[in-house]
């Protein structure tokens, strides 16, 4: 069982360090980025490595709480993707 | 070795497969040096990495003996929504010309995305 669960903790914190290192490359691409679809494209990638964040820490916690975080900010994730490509198209989100 | 040891070696490599996924996905948008192209690295972060750490999640809660099917509902989220998405900015890419613009299409002048009304044609553009 303790090696398993070494294995397991080390893969935890390894995971951790990598998203995190991801998360701050897609800012970097969020911050240089030269066109508007560089940057909406940079925010959906943080969403989404936020999301993996979060269940990351739901399995370090062992805990099933942060599933419906999860699922909801997967949600506003793709919304707000939306609502900044369809404004940058039309000039209005709803018309 | 009992079941619930391989369990949680199958979700530390799951989790290891989907960290790995998630980095490539990154450096991709780093480095790649168009726009279009840039579209293409962050797909890998969404379909691949981020489903890897959901079924890590789910193999480790029936390691762990409380098993759930309910991370099955965020990746079948991301995966109806993330063709949808990038499609949208395809378009803002095309729309504001950050790359080479497609051949003409066969019946109609333009692009429906760059065609400017025939009363706005004078309008300077500003940005």
């Amino acid at each position: 069982m303790s090696s398993a669960m070494d294995f397991m903790n080390f893969a935890i914190g390894a995971t951790f360090f990598i998203v995190a290192i991801a998360q701050v490359l897609a800012m970097i691409r969020l911050v240089i980025g030269p066109s508007i679809g560089d940057r909406i494209l940079a925010l959906d990638t943080m969403v989404i490595h936020a999301i993996g964040l979060i269940v990351l820490l739901g399995i370090s916690q062992g805990t099933n709480i942060f599933f419906e975080v999860a699922l909801i900010i997967a949600m506003f994730g793709f919304i707000s993707t939306v609502a900044l490509a369809r404004f940058v198209l039309r000039g209005d989100i709803i018309e | 070795m009992s079941m619930s040891d391989i369990g949680i070696y199958a979700a530390a490599i799951c989790l290891l497969i989907g960290a790995v996924f998630a980095l490539v996905g990154s450096v991709g948008l780093v480095r790649f040096n168009d726009s279009m192209t840039r579209m293409h690295a962050p797909t890998k972060v969404g379909t691949v990495g981020i489903g890897a750490m959901l079924l890590a999640s789910m193999i480790y809660s029936f390691a762990r003996g409380d098993g759930s099917f309910h991370e099955l509902l965020i990746m079948a989220f991301l995966f109806v929504t993330a063709p949808i998405s990038a499609n949208f900015i395809a378009k803002v890419i095309i729309h504001r010309k950050a790359c080479v613009t497609p051949p003409s299409p066969p019946r109609d002048d333009t692009w429906s995305t760059l065609n400017v009304p025939e009363e706005d044609r004078d309008v300077v553009e500003t940005s």
